[in-house]
């Protein structure tokens, strides 16, 4: 089957995805997924969306040719696509306008969302306060702690945070917590999944709303490089931005896709949150997946420097472009991720996010291998400034 | 051979009552306490006992019931655990039906057939797999049927009549009735919105049906006993357990309070 065409009728990619949750939220998903079938190919709703992804967002988002840091690293010519320019400072946005959108079409009055890192919470209270509808943000007590920014900016927005201490504190329990919140409120609430997570239709919904990213790089490509990258790198935790980035050049395959997972304290200890290099199928979250999970089905405790990325599954779609071999999955540890995030703090004025630095270590290993007439595309997800606490505890800086 | 679930509906039925349905999770508070719990339900009238498989990510259920599988895995209980304990609690019981509740992450580690092996050694009667709807029953339901495995399925308030239909289908042993649009515990059950619905599912089914989530003392119970064939009672149960002091005690009489209701 083409890529075009997936996910299948079921909500397949290849044996992944599909809509593992309690009876309750089915009927819930056949509507989101009617409904999201017919409004996408509606013109009004598709100008609407374009519309606020210009005025509301700022896009296109630059193609940028990072000249010194190529000049640094001495290979292949390295873009960044400055996704971290966006409204709200990241790529969450995209995704966020699109499906509020949807919810409104649908005539839902409430909305919840997950989020780890809180940018997928600041974009969501974005366009609610927007939008003038009430909004809920789930996000685990440990990522409450270390993204304290992000928390004070969610409030302000005029959405509440529910503070979430179940299982390991982090993103997944949040998403737990999300669901049993959706499944409870279901008539009157649209839950917004911030990841290519979750079950049908959301891995295919959030794709396509993140997809401008790599459409605006296609088109990009022509004049900034003049011809197609050779390479596209993007971090992957539940992987929305390295699949937006992807899905327009599925088709290409001159074109090296490459996500890079969070490998933490290095994947031999097991202390990561990298399940397509060191997981195994299973389900969780409503997919099927690459899960990281103990003999028993259990899941386990994912580690990352960064919150974002602290996710134990992956989109579905990514664990089938693994399989067929169509991208790769490779990892960065924090500690690349951390020397990553300050070279490109230096070397170009450029503060990433520590998720965003995860793409850029890669960068970092891989573009000395390569000819100067080569190039990559790594897309800047998200910007650093959430980060810096996280950053100064590390060196032992109290702000 | 005749499964035990439709013998004991059958049972209940010529008696004129109505069937207590009890949830708690494998190995919370540990092995041992578990099995003497089933025990001291058997004693006070519970017909069917399923029990929870602990999972570190019980999507569907509500904190009671997150805290059961909680307390359950840091004892290290598991799927295979919960086989050990059926194993050693039908030494003294073969009749009471057992069922295994939990979610396809756990399930899928042993694999379909593995399962229904051990399901065979452990005189397993039905297996509830929360987030396996019919689109994704796999070989679970394929292996199941072969080894006379009851499937016991949900449908919610959010299901439509066509969809009641075709789950009813697949479905063996007993249909689950979820009361409520929520999680385990919840407690906004609406006794005629469930009345409607019930007797709606009568039509595609000859099934027994059994309504659960939400129902936690006698005035809930006998809120829905009318209309359905068992009620499934869990948190309340759960709860009881994480309290702790005599555990035993209180389990006895609350399962005692619901049975009597439903006689």
């Amino acid at each position: 089957m083409s890529e075009e065409l997936m996910p299948d009728v079921n909500g397949r990619f290849g044996i992944y995805g599909g809509r593992y949750v309690a009876e309750t939220l089915v009927p819930a998903l056949e509507e989101l997924s009617e409904q999201y079938e017919l409004i996408k190919k509606d013109e009004k709703f598709l100008k609407e969306f374009r519309d606020d992804l210009k005025d509301y967002v700022g896009r296109p988002s630059p193609l940028y040719f990072a000249k010194r840091w190529t000049e640094l690293l001495g290979g292949a010519k390295i873009y960044l696509k400055r996704e971290d320019l966006n409204h709200t400072g990241a790529h969450k946005i995209n995704n966020t306008v699109g499906q509020i959108l949807l919810a409104k079409h649908m005539g839902k009055k409430r909305i919840i969302a997950e989020t780890g890192a809180g940018q997928h919470g600041v974009a969501t209270a974005s366009v609610a306060a927007r939008h003038g509808l009430e909004c809920i943000v789930f996000m685990g007590e440990e990522d409450i702690q270390r993204q304290s920014l992000n928390v004070f900016r969610i409030k302000l927005l005029g959405a509440k945070v529910v503070g979430v201490n179940s299982g390991t504190s982090t993103l997944k329990d949040a998403m737990n917590e999300a669901m049993r919140d959706w499944v409870t409120n279901v008539d009157d609430t649209y839950y917004i999944i911030g990841s290519v997570a979750g079950p049908h239709p959301y891995p295919q919904i959030v794709r396509d709303f993140n997809a401008v990213v790599g459409e605006e790089v296609l088109e990009q490509s022509k004049s900034v490089i003049g011809k197609d990258p050779d390479m596209l790198v993007a971090c992957v935790g539940g992987g929305s931005n390295a699949m937006g980035l992807f899905y327009p050049f599925i088709e290409k395959n001159n074109v090296r896709l490459v996500g890079v997972e969070a490998g933490g304290l290095g994947l031999s200890t097991g202390k990561h949150a990298a399940p397509l290099n060191d997981g195994k199928e299973g389900v969780l979250h409503g997919m099927r997946t690459y899960l990281m999970q103990d003999d028993a089905g259990q899941v386990i405790e994912t580690h990352s420097v960064s919150a974002g990325l602290d996710y134990p599954g992956v989109g579905p779609e990514h664990a089938w472009l693994k399989d067929i071999g169509r991208a790769e999955y490779e990892s960065a540890d924090d500690e690349e991720a951390l020397d990553a995030f300050k070279e490109l703090t230096r070397v170009e004025g450029i503060m990433p996010a520590l998720e965003t630095a995860h793409g850029i270590a890669y960068v970092k290993k891989i573009a000395p291998t390569m000819r100067e007439d080569q190039s990559i595309v790594v897309n800047v997800s998200g910007r650093g400034d959430k980060d810096i606490n996280t950053v100064a505890s590390i060196e032992g800086i109290e702000l | 051979m005749t499964s035990k679930i439709k013998e004991v509906f059958s049972n209940i039925k010529a008696e004129n009552r109505k069937a207590l349905i009890t949830y708690i999770v494998s190995g919370d508070p540990d092995t041992e306490t578990t099995i003497e719990i089933m025990n001291s339900m058997v004693r006070q009238g519970t017909d069917i006992i399923e029990l929870g498989i602990p999972f570190s990510d019980p999507m569907a259920e509500g904190i009671s019931i997150q805290k059961g599988h909680e307390r359950a895995l840091e004892k290290g209980a598991s799927l295979s655990g919960a086989f050990e304990l059926l194993k050693k609690f039908r030494v003294n019981d073969k009749k009471t039906p057992i069922i295994f509740m939990g979610y396809m992450n756990t399930f899928e580690s042993l694999g379909a057939n593995k399962f229904m092996l051990e399901a065979v050694k452990a005189s397993l009667d039905g297996i509830l797999i929360v987030d396996m709807p019919p689109e994704e029953s796999s070989n679970f339901s394929i292996e199941a049927k072969k080894v006379g495995v009851d499937i016991i399925r949900l449908i919610a308030p959010t299901t439509s009549s066509t969809r009641a239909k075709k789950i009813c289908s697949q479905c063996s042993g007993y249909v689950y009735y979820i009361s409520v649009k929520g999680i385990t515990g919840a407690s906004n059950i609406n006794a005629d919105e469930v009345k409607a619905k019930v007797s709606e599912l009568r039509s595609h089914t000859d099934l027994p049906i059994a309504i659960g989530f939400g129902i936690k003392d006698s005035a809930s119970a006998s809120s829905v006993k009318d209309v359905a064939d068992g009620v499934v009672a869990g948190s309340v149960f759960v709860d009881l357990i994480g309290e702790g002091g005599n555990i035993i005690e209180k389990v006895e009489s609350k399962t005692k309070e619901l049975s009597e209701v439903l006689n």
